[in-house]
């Protein structure tokens, strides 16, 4: 376990590098200059070489590439062109909004889409797995923005209940934070809860199908535990294999999502880089989405052999 | 390795501060706005960029100011004196102005102030070239003097939009033009809360007490700075539908330019109310690169102007009559220097007469590219107008959709249109920035140093000089009507509709001042 656990840690090394190559050559490849942004409409071709020069954005590709690269190495993220801060000062800034909604979205999305993809596939044929199915293909088609929309349109204007937008950090009060993140949650893990509903379903439909099932229930086991301790326990790794994917589907929805509610997080602050060609902000958080993302995968293949003993690495 | 701890404990402590810290809890009336875009440079000098032009109306005061009537009134500056000959200024502070440290406002921090905005701004940069030098008499007088009279030194002092003369400390104000501050200390009626403001979130400020306004009303930009909240949080959202949601949930306060298919929506709200804050309202430009065939030939240029007119523009990206005014007048209409002579080209499109001055120019059917943005609402509907109404005037368009950066990029390149560069894009100013030849940067014709396009016109250039040293102002709206005359003459570019856009706030707010620039003093929260 231990070998496998280091050999893939090392596996993150070239996996980051091409993330970091293909990060830095796509950015500098795509039109945009920082420097035009930055000047503002009124300003001359002049003063836009004045700043190009001040960012180091004339100094040809490679030698931007070997400084960025060397910078990296040395764990500095470098200055954001337009906030006069560190990257990694941004990023501590915006962490804790996209980290939460992740975290609530989870945790909602678990909670409600596994017990409700069993329940379907034990009830196969009926009308509440017909209402599964036919969640699971609406949540699949409707974009976040949508149910976004419609969640505040309902939720927060004609109701009243919860508020249209912002952040409350959770250090300063518990529940205004919690209310802040009922909707931007919901609406992220619609397509979350159908997509882990979906495949609960099916591999636990497919175990339920397996001889030992049939023992189990012949031994004159109860349907819940034979569902909970024989069938879940069984078809938990596909099921763990969609969640570990689905949190790159989170990391992507989070960008529209936090646009849609106002959060201050890590989405927000891509977009805004990505908008202003804000080169070593999204340089620094792209890269650092590809650690948690194989990280996350790690830790999912770890977990397979606690739910199947037979793998192991 | 110590660098990635060091960043790594940035990391912890930063996200442990964040979330840890309570952020002073709003005492007192709070003013919520949302602006028209991300506060995220600081600096007004260092950019042009509007949200920081107004951030820099909030903490920072001006030594003269436009009010409502466009006329320049002091601010800071008690009293001013001319000499005879015109060439020697001298202006006095007013009593007891402070920066927010408490230290006071003095001569050399106004001199070091209009230093660094002279490097950076077109209207400073015209007004350095007169200014033989700035000098202090004492701690609250100083002079300029200049080399020849020079008709708009009131005018550029009072400039109400980017880029601004803000008065900052000496200190900060010593930074290079081309780097940005460090410091927020200003002298203006909001001191800016540093700790509290989080880009990207929220920007803060609280009200200045030790400001002192000026006894007049405000009036426009000008007049006592009276401010009636306690303080004004800038809060980011970039989505506009929740703008206008969070509006009407009454958990903001103002939405300075809620674009206008919510207008309606907005209209029809009882806590809501439209508010004409700027008057003066925006105006689209089309402009031409001058130095690439086919615009590089005049005929071709006044052919695609016979080929549009305003009003068809105006109804593709505004819509309702109520929000535009097709105008020939290049300096705006109901301005000291506004004036439709000759504008008829602009008005009418003559189709015939666009195919005729193409043949005459020989003009070969290569397509002209034209930029489109896509990202900024207002503007996207201009370009396929252009593309329509040149077709029928008889060119061969290739319109390429793009994001505004990159438009802003890619209309700095001077290659060839078919080797990335380009022909033909649209933006739009507001109507501040356009009130004069000077300050107006669509009509340098200095070639390589005019705004993109490049024009290059030695008598549009004589024209603006005899219009920047009259300081007759009978004289001097006669030659910007001259500039005007040649500018179209010449095809230098298009002014094509004024357009406004009323803001949003919620009807317990008064107070909203009519001004260019949405300014946050006088306002009442009811």
């Amino acid at each position: 376990m231990l070998d496998f656990i280091i050999r893939r840690v090392i596996a993150i090394v070239p996996v980051l590098t091409v993330v970091a190559v293909f990060i830095f050559l796509m950015l500098r490849l795509t039109p945009g200059d920082p420097a035009a942004v930055i000047a503002g409409d009124n300003a001359t071709s002049d003063q836009i070489d004045d700043i190009r020069r001040k960012l180091g954005l004339d100094e040809p590709i490679w030698t931007q590439f070997a400084i960025w690269i060397t910078d990296i190495l040395q764990g500095k993220f470098g200055e954001s062109f337009f906030f006069k801060k560190t990257v990694a000062e941004l990023i501590a800034q915006r962490i804790e909004p996209t980290l939460a909604l992740a975290t609530c979205t989870l945790i909602f999305a678990v909670c409600v889409s596994v017990p409700i993809g069993v329940l379907a596939a034990y009830k196969q044929g009926s009308m509440f797995d017909r209402a599964v199915m036919a969640f699971a293909v609406l949540g699949f088609s409707v974009p976040g923005f949508v149910i976004g929309y419609c969640l505040i349109y309902v939720f927060a204007i004609e109701l009243g209940w919860l508020p249209v937008q912002g952040y409350t950090r959770i250090g300063v009060d518990f529940w205004k934070f919690l209310e802040r993140m009922v909707l931007p949650s919901l609406t992220l893990s619609v397509g979350f809860v159908a997509l882990i509903s979906r495949i609960t379903r099916a591999s636990v439909l497919e175990v339920l199908n397996e001889d030992y099932i049939r023992t189990a229930r012949a031994k004159g086991l109860s349907n819940r535990v034979v569902l909970m301790k024989h069938a879940l326990r069984n078809a938990a790794v596909p099921i763990l294999t969609v969640i570990g994917i689905g949190i790159a589907v989170l990391m992507g929805g989070a960008v529209v999502t936090e646009s849609v509610f106002g959060l201050p997080g890590l989405g927000r602050l891509t977009v805004e880089a990505v908008l202003s060609r804000d080169f070593p902000t999204i340089q620094t958080v792209i890269l650092m989405f590809s650690v948690v993302y194989v990280v996350i995968n790690l830790i999912i293949d770890i977990s397979y052999t606690i739910f199947d003993p037979r793998i192991r690495y | 390795m110590k660098a990635m701890r060091r960043t790594l404990a940035a990391l912890a402590a930063g996200a442990i501060m964040t979330a840890a810290s309570a952020p002073v809890l709003a005492q007192g009336k709070t003013l919520r706005v949302v602006q028209n875009g991300n506060l995220t440079i600081l600096d007004p000098i260092w950019t042009t960029a509007y949200v920081t032009r107004n951030h820099g109306y909030l903490i920072y005061d001006t030594l003269f100011a436009s009010d409502a009537n466009y006329a320049i009134q002091p601010q800071m500056v008690d009293k001013y004196e001319v000499s005879a000959d015109k060439k020697l200024w001298t202006f006095t502070l007013r009593d007891g102005l402070e920066w927010h440290d408490g230290q006071p406002v003095t001569s050399e921090d106004c001199i070091a102030s209009l230093a660094r905005w002279g490097k950076r701004d077109a209207m400073g940069q015209k007004l350095m070239e007169f200014v033989a030098e700035m000098k202090a008499v004492n701690a609250k007088t100083f002079q300029l003097v200049l080399k020849e009279p020079y008709g708009l030194v009131l005018d550029s002092l009072g400039k109400p939009s980017s880029n601004v003369p803000f008065m900052m400390p000496k200190r900060v104000a010593e930074t290079d033009a081309f780097k940005q501050i460090d410091s927020q200390i200003g002298s203006g009626p909001f001191i800016y809360q540093n700790a509290q403001s989080k880009p990207g979130e929220r920007h803060v400020y609280l009200k200045n007490p030790k400001y002192k306004p000026r006894g007049e009303p405000a009036s426009g930009l000008a007049g006592g700075k009276v401010v009636k909240v306690d303080r004004v949080e800038i809060v980011e959202m970039p989505d506009t539908l929740q703008q206008a949601n969070a509006l009407i949930a009454g958990e903001l306060d103002i939405v300075e330019a809620p674009p206008h298919d919510l207008l309606p929506m907005l209209k029809k709200e009882r806590a809501i109310a439209l508010e004409d804050w700027n008057p003066l309202g925006h105006v689209f430009i089309i402009r031409f690169n001058h130095t690439v065939k086919p615009f590089d030939d005049p005929r071709v240029r006044l052919a695609a102007l016979h080929a549009i007119n305003q009003e068809d523009y105006l109804k593709a990206t505004i819509g309702d009559p109520a929000y535009y005014k097709v105008c020939g007048a290049a300096f705006i209409c109901g301005t000291p220097n506004g004036t439709e002579n000759g504008s008829d080209i602009l008005l009418k499109s003559n189709f015939e007469k666009s195919r005729e001055l193409l043949k005459e120019a020989g003009y070969d059917g290569t397509p002209v590219v034209l930029m489109q943005s896509t990202t900024l609402p207002v503007l996207t509907n201009t370009a396929p107008v252009t593309k329509a109404l040149l077709e029928r005037g008889g060119f061969k368009v290739d319109m390429q959709a793009m994001d505004w950066q990159t438009l802003v990029s890619r209309r700095t390149r001077r290659e060839a249109p078919q080797a990335g560069g380009w022909n033909i894009f649209h933006t739009f100013s507001v109507s501040a920035d356009a009130l004069n030849p000077i300050s107006n940067a669509y009509f340098v014709a200095a070639g390589d140093k005019s705004w993109f396009g490049w024009p290059n016109d030695p008598e549009m250039e004589k024209l603006r000089d005899t219009y920047a040293k009259e300081t007759d102002p009978a004289k001097a709206k006669a030659l910007a009507e001259q500039v005007q005359m040649r500018a179209l003459e010449t095809g230098q570019f298009g002014w094509i509709g004024q357009w406004y856009g009323p803001g949003a706030r919620r009807s317990n707010i008064t107070g909203w001042l009519k001004a260019p620039v949405p300014v946050f003093w006088n306002i009442e929260k009811n």
